[in-house]
């Protein structure tokens, strides 16, 4: 941790975009998720750390209701975006996903072309009048993601046929095409370059500007480079939320700041 | 290291696995002797297995390629107005009056003219008129009376036919008759087999390709040489195209509601033991069924393909359900994450997404399942689908309705007949039906290369 530079923070805007209050997630029999009670801010690039299996990746599912797709997955608790309770009975998840995007763990391009990769989205929400708009938007996304020089003479090969590293920033860019509000990225830099990580991390301060980003890594620099707020989660609980450059350097939790400084993990 | 003791080979070190590499240890020499061992009964399984299928095939094309063959016997039929069309008026009416009987003279008139013309004495042989006629197969005079009824006009003319010979004949060409068993045969004299073989080095008669045995229907015990697998074919054509219609969107819908869209509780866990169930249970139940529901029930009529067709789709259903849940089964479900995490909806992602990735196993598994319902026999029996059928159903829709034959009956129903000849028409039957299940399975691959390489 020692090349670890926690910045001047400037947290633009107090509004907060996602509340959550007394979340829980069960698996079954299993206790994922304990009591989280956690606000992510507007225009703030949140960043979830902890210890393997601590919970980060369920609780960040919750936010656009991604575990709704597992049968054992139970949660609890409110979750408010903008003010409104996301596990509402009159909420549509399909119509809350459009509005927080996701880019998951593990790269997940569809086995259609890297053009069609990034088009799909747009073109379910019906973002484009027509087939020049689409193109601008597929360009746009894939510059986004950091990906289109590598790309742009390709885009009609299956998106499957990329490297990991290029198919996770493929997800980026098919994530970002839909103009979502909130983006929740799931250890999106884990399987990238530096140079790629460096891209992705100027794209997530780009975001920053009109949309909430949550973002879980394993890496304490990325966070402290990327994100104004941390959350530290351990064994299911939020263990300590706050101030990106406070947690880095003033951990008030001692599980914190074994964590950080490399004895617990 | 220094450079001295580099050079120098290294001194085993003690430890687990001391030894040269250079000389395998008992515990290797024992994991390869199982490995051979485990190879020889593999390959030893391939043979039989290899054997079995030649040793079937070679039968059953010895046995059944002569049915595509047929014998056959040309002549010259002077249309005798005074014996076909009394009055002379050409009324098709009064033409259609004069039975199959008024025809067999004429046929028996022409053969004993050729026979003439050839040099060919019947005393000399010793065969009277009358078995001179009966070479001829009793379906001749049919052929010629339908020739007549469609054509008046002709009558007064002389026109040349190709006419079937009788089994018999025609088994002494393919070797089934022979002289000695002629002797023993109260259907066939040795005179006549000469009296044949005089006509063939006359040119009369041959025997060549037999385009009849596909377009004609089954012939009646006796006349095994105008027997065909018309009617059959066009039975199982109908109850596979029946098959298609509703098994196919019934099944992938059921499996698409089941695995994507079901909740999972114990009412749906039933539905899914059941559905395994009904895979097993044997197919004349089915018949059981169908005759119980479809015809004594809903009054649909016997031995028609749209009841076979029912059953089959009963019958194919499971395998169907089975084949489609266990390849949208196997698409990874990051897909599907993939596309619910764009905002699509559930039915966007499993249409845009899943099923194209499921195509290939889909389609396989419901030729197969098409395969299963063309061979099946049992339940086709159950609903009258063995009854001796002349008619050709008609054009579907109205078709699905008439009485028909299958194919897989078709063998069934010959293979019990008496008259020899009768097995070499199964045998045929039996090729045709495996060369159209050849044709399924080479679709069914087609088909699934072309869904996989696009990807
Ligand atoms: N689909 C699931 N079914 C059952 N249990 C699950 C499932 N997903 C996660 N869990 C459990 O929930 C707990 C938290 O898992 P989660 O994936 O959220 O961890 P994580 O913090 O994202 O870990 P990592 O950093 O390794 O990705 C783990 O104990 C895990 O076993
Ligand atoms: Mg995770």
């Amino acid at each position: 941790m020692n090349d670890m530079r926690p910045l001047e923070r400037i947290v633009d805007t107090d509004t907060v975009k996602i509340s959550a209050r007394n979340v829980q997630v069960h698996y079954g029999e299993t206790h994922a998720i304990k009591d989280v009670d956690v606000d992510l801010e507007a225009n703030t690039v949140t960043a979830f750390i902890g210890p393997s299996g601590c919970g980060k990746s369920s609780f960040l599912r919750c936010l656009n209701r991604m575990n709704d797709t597992i049968d054992i997955c139970r949660v609890q608790g409110d979750i408010l975006l903008d003010g409104e309770d996301i596990y509402d009975k009159r909420v549509d998840p399909v119509q809350l996903r459009a509005k927080v995007g996701m880019v998951f763990q593990k790269p997940n391009p569809f086995p259609k072309s890297i053009y069609d990769n990034i088009a799909y989205g747009p073109r379910i929400h019906g973002l484009a009048r027509n087939k020049s708009e689409l193109d601008e938007i597929v360009e746009k996304s894939l510059r986004r993601g950091a990906i289109w020089d590598e790309v742009k003479d390709r885009l009609d090969a299956p998106g499957t046929g990329l490297s990991g590293g290029q198919q996770q920033r493929l997800c980026i860019a098919r994530a970002v095409a839909t103009e979502p509000e909130v983006l929740l990225m799931d250890e999106p830099c884990s399987a990238l370059d530096p140079i790629a990580t460096a891209q992705v991390e100027e794209l997530i301060d780009e975001l920053r500007q009109n949309f909430s980003v949550v973002i879980v890594t394993h890496s304490m620099q990325q966070a402290a480079r990327v994100s104004q707020k941390t959350a530290f989660f351990h064994l299911g609980h939020l263990v300590e939320h706050g101030e990106t450059g406070e947690i880095f350097t003033n951990p008030r939790d001692p599980r914190t700041e074994s964590y950080i400084t490399g004895r617990i993990g | 290291m220094t450079d001295a003791s580099a050079n120098t080979p290294a001194t085993p070190r003690p430890g687990k696995h001391a030894g040269s590499l250079l000389e395998q240890n008992a515990r290797t020499l024992r994991r390869n002797a199982a490995e051979r061992r485990f190879r020889a009964y593999g390959l030893s399984a391939i043979v039989i297995g290899v054997t079995a299928l030649v040793v079937l095939l070679a039968s059953i094309l010895s046995q059944g390629l002569p049915a595509f063959q047929q014998t056959f016997i040309t002549l010259e039929v002077h249309l005798d107005e005074a014996k076909l069309d009394k009055n002379g008026n050409r009324d098709i009416e009064e033409i259609k009056k004069v039975s199959t009987f008024g025809y067999a003279p004429l046929i028996k008139t022409a053969l004993s003219t050729r026979a003439g013309e050839l040099g060919i004495s019947s005393e000399d042989l010793g065969v009277s008129d009358k078995e001179i006629a009966a070479m001829i197969s009793k379906e001749a005079a049919a052929e010629l009376r339908r020739f007549v009824i469609a054509n008046p006009d002709r009558i007064g003319e002389t026109v040349e036919f190709e006419f079937l010979a009788t089994g018999r004949i025609d088994g002494y060409y393919k070797g089934r008759v022979t002289m000695e068993s002629a002797e023993k045969d109260s259907n066939i004299s040795p005179g006549q087999l000469q009296f044949a073989d005089a006509l063939k080095e006359g040119g009369a008669l041959s025997t060549h390709f037999n385009w009849g045995f596909f377009t004609m229907a089954d012939g009646s015990e006796n006349r095994p040489e105008a027997a065909g697998i018309g009617v059959a074919m066009l039975g199982s054509l109908y109850m596979m195209i029946i098959v298609l219609v509703l098994a196919l969107p019934i099944g992938v819908a059921a499996s698409i509601y089941l695995e994507e869209f079901a909740p999972k509780n114990w009412f749906t866990d039933l539905i899914e033991v059941n559905i395994s169930n009904l895979a097993a249970v044997p197919s004349i139940v089915f018949g059981i069924l169908g005759l119980a529901i479809f015809i004594n029930y809903a009054g649909l009529p016997q031995s028609a393909p749209i009841v076979g067709g029912l059953v089959l789709t009963l019958m194919t259903l499971p395998t169907i359900i089975i084949a489609t849940r266990a390849s949208l089964k196997s698409v990874p479900p990051s897909i599907r994450d993939a596309a619910l995490g764009v905002g699509a909806s559930r039915m966007q992602s499993v249409f845009h997404h899943v099923l194209p990735l499921a195509m290939p196993g889909i389609l396989t598994g419901t030729i197969i399942g098409l395969a299963q319902a063309l061979g099946e026999t049992a339940p086709l029996m159950l609903i009258g689908m063995v009854a001796f059928v002349r008619e050709f159903p008609a054009a579907p829709p109205e078709g699905f309705f008439d009485p028909a034959s299958a194919l897989p009956v078709q063998v069934y129903n010959w293979t019990t007949r008496a008259d020899p000849a009768f097995v070499e028409r199964a045998s045929g039957a039996i090729i045709v039906l495996l060369a159209f299940l050849l044709c399924m399975n080479f679709l069914a691959i087609i088909l699934r290369r072309r869904f996989e390489r696009r990807w």
